[in-house]
């Protein structure tokens, strides 16, 4: 636990910019851990000598912000206009039945997490999808269900 | 020791000289995010296992987009003193054949390459272009064509991590003509001139908004510029950061000197790593070289400028929004009055400007104002930065004289849709912008034209649409955008997002009544005059557009119980969200 508070408190400490606020500093902690346990949302607060409420306004504000560990990967499927326009839903299905999961959320063994987008940037490419940040573009449901298989997907369970 | 700028101009020739002549072939490949979303990262990796198996020497350089993104991954490859040669849609396989072929033998891919272009830059002007055996001028490609290069005018032909390659190109000229020749007052007098308006969307002229901030006798005044460009099918800002940050902040240094302002930040969306580490890395060697910090280029003039980040939300876009952001609160606007020009980021006198319009500002200045006035239709000055994307032959994002016909884009320029399929529908300048039926695109670019024509260029995002496309669909996709996407500041936005996502979901299921469309104009008319920002004010427009072209396929839906073009039988879903 010391090890996590340890990470916790550098990654707030240590932000290169010199405009720091609660938004900054959990930024810098997402990225260090993945999402935001409460020993962060203590630490943020005491750093930006803000209130422990203030700092869940922020975080519960941003759907970017998790509250639990993320799975190994981090799967993210665009569903905005442009990807809807060429094909999104078929690619979002497939990806839902590769990984075994009704809707956005964590897969049970902890590989992947899931999450829906609204927009990866990339729309002349769409549709896209990213595994760890990276990009794929114009992808197919067949690409998808190949991709997500090299990261330990199985196929769903009956 | 900061270099002057002659100094710094000097060191970029002279590198710059050795990229495009010297002794070895310089490779440039596309990797903004829409060469990444098409694997460039395994070209890039490949074309180095390859030279090096080969024991071959050339430069290999990251560049952003030149905007042909349907080509991507483009490979781009220079010989010493030669014409450019570009290869689309380079898979790993095809650039061990590239390093092969061309490095090592010289000799051009003839029958994969898209075309090639004159020895040393990449501009519009395809006048001096020699051809390199049979391979075609890519100015004449429809998509670069009809092209006037301001804003993007460097990218995707020069490394934005390389401060060098921009100075080369023109870069800081402007900043240094100002430092030494002109007071901000004159700088703030060429961008009235040009007739320069915001390109974030709402087309406020942007010399009239920093004379607002230039008025203020604060001592403490900022520039802000948005990049949060959350708008699904517009990525042209973020396209800017990644192929050539220093316009943007070249732009920015400016708008300081003209408005009096000494501090600054580029807002962005966190998550898009590249803009993000470019921009960065722009800014890190801005202020290494004197060009930010205390006493610029040896002037009395002094400016600091970072990088401010934001989480998910399309409302921090917004302009006061992004000031609470920044601040590090939950994006949601403020109350105005107080303008931003009175009281914006920390209580202070602040300027708000997009990435498109600060990147036009270093042009001006070193071209002067009217110039950029001579340049478009009417009123709309300038260029529109464009983004294709969707039913269209050619995606990507290409910068067009403002007056160019609406038509001539979709069909000529964009390629037309993909097989031989019909045209539906258009949704211009973000969600909010709602949607223009195929028989309505006879119109040309320009802020006024787009507006009396009930649609908005906005932020130049494009969005096609072929026959295949059922509208309630869509509709009901662009409603589910801003439902996920309210603050939920205010309530008939909050709530109406949500209802009308509700309505529109029935009438996609078949289980609509004829009531629900009174319903729908009901919430609208609500959402409009009980909302404080755009997002809820404008949040009605995907729906009457649509039902303004498309009331029949609406009624088919009610009335007739069916999906005319059966999208509403495949599976689908929206996401909702509410920001606790």
């Amino acid at each position: 636990m010391d090890g996590l508070k340890e990470r916790i408190r550098k990654a707030v400490h240590n932000q290169p910019q010199p405009t720091v606020t609660i938004l900054s500093s959990l930024l810098a902690v997402e990225d260090e851990l993945g999402y935001i346990p409460p020993e962060a949302v203590d630490e943020v607060a005491g750093f930006n000598r803000a209130t422990i409420n203030d700092v869940w306004a922020v975080v519960s504000f941003y759907p970017n912000f998790r509250t639990t560990p993320p799975g190994q990967h981090r799967v993210e499927v665009c569903w905005g206009p442009s990807c809807h326009l060429v094909g999104a839903m078929p690619v979002i299905a497939a990806v839902l039945e590769a990984v075994g999961l009704p809707a956005e959320g964590d897969t049970p063994d902890g590989r992947l997490s899931l999450r829906y987008n609204t927009c990866l940037g990339a729309c002349a490419q769409a549709p896209v999808m990213s595994i760890d940040h990276h990009l794929i573009g114009r992808i197919t449901p067949e690409q998808a269900r190949n991709r997500l298989a090299d990261y330990g997907a199985g196929p769903a369970t009956e | 020791m900061a270099p002057t700028f002659q100094e710094l101009q000097a060191q970029a020739e002279q590198r710059w000289q050795a990229l495009t002549a010297g002794d070895r072939p310089w490779i440039r490949v596309g990797t903004a995010l829409c060469g990444q979303a098409a694997g460039a990262d395994a070209v890039v990796q490949a074309l180095q296992e390859s030279l090096e198996r080969h024991n071959a020497a050339a430069q290999i350089s990251q560049v952003g987009c030149l905007g042909l993104c349907f080509a991507e991954p483009l490979v781009d490859v220079q010989l010493p003193g030669q014409p450019r040669v570009f290869y689309a849609n380079v898979t790993p396989e095809q650039a061990e054949e590239i390093i092969a072929s061309h490095i090592v033998q010289g000799i051009p891919l003839a029958g994969s390459a898209l075309g090639c272009l004159g020895s040393d830059d990449g501009g519009g002007d395809s006048s001096d272009n020699g051809e390199t055996g049979d391979l075609p001028d890519l100015n004449r490609h429809p998509m670069r064509a009809r092209e006037q290069r301001i804003a993007l005018r460097n990218a995707g032909n020069i490394d934005p991590l390389d401060i060098y390659q921009y100075a080369a190109n023109g870069g800081y000229r402007a900043l240094h003509q100002a430092l030494t020749g002109m007071t901000g007052a004159e700088v703030l007098e060429q961008v009235n001139i040009s007739g320069l308006r915001g390109r974030g969307g709402a087309a406020f002229a942007t010399g009239t908004k920093w004379r607002f901030l230039a008025g203020s006798q604060a001592p403490v005044k900022y520039i802000l510029c948005n990049c949060e460009e959350g708008d699904p099918g517009a990525f042209n800002d973020k396209g800017i950061l990644e192929s050539d940050p220093h316009t943007v902040v070249e732009g920015i240094l400016l708008a300081g000197y003209a408005t009096g302002a000494n501090y600054g930040y580029i807002f962005i969306r966190s998550g898009h790593d590249g803009p993000i580490d470019r921009t960065r890395a722009a800014v890190a060697q801005a202020y290494d070289l004197g060009l930010l910090g205390r006493n610029i280029l040896g002037s009395d003039f002094s400016f600091d400028l970072e990088v401010a980040l934001t989480g998910d939300s399309y409302v921090s876009g917004e302009e006061t929004a992004l000031m609470e952001a920044i601040e590090g609160s939950r994006a949601m606007p403020r109350y105005r009055p107080p303008f931003p020009a009175q009281v914006g980021v920390f209580g202070q006198p602040t300027n708000i400007n997009n990435v498109k319009t600060l990147a036009y500002v270093p042009e001006i200045v070193a071209r002067g104002g009217a110039w950029f006035a001579g340049i478009g239709h009417e009123r709309s000055t300038g260029t529109a930065i464009l983004c294709l994307s969707g039913a269209l032959n050619y995606t990507g994002m290409v910068e067009l004289p403002m007056g160019i016909n609406l038509q001539d884009v979709l069909y000529e320029i964009a390629g037309g849709v993909p097989g031989g399929k019909e045209l539906k529908f258009i949704q211009t300048g973000g969600p909010l912008g709602g949607v223009l039926g195929a028989d309505a695109t006879d119109l040309v670019l320009d802020f006024e034209v787009f507006r009396n024509a009930g649609a908005i260029l906005g932020s130049g995002g494009i969005i096609a649409a072929d026959e295949d496309t059922c509208a309630v669909d869509l509709t009901r996709v662009l409603i589910a955008f801003c439902q996920y996407e309210s603050c939920g500041k205010c309530f008939p936005c909050r709530m109406g997002m949500s209802h009308l996502l509700e309505v529109l979901e029935r009438i996609s299921r078949l289980e609509g009544g004829p009531e629900d469309l009174a319903l729908m104009r009901n919430i609208g008319e609500n959402m409009q005059a009980g909302s404080l920002c755009g997002h809820g004010q404008l949040g009605f427009n995907p729906v009457s557009s649509a039902l303004r072209f498309f009331a029949g396929e609406f009624e088919a839906h009610i009335t007739e119980r069916r999906c005319p073009t059966g999208s509403c039988q495949t599976p689908w879903f929206s996401p909702r969200l509410s920001r606790r």
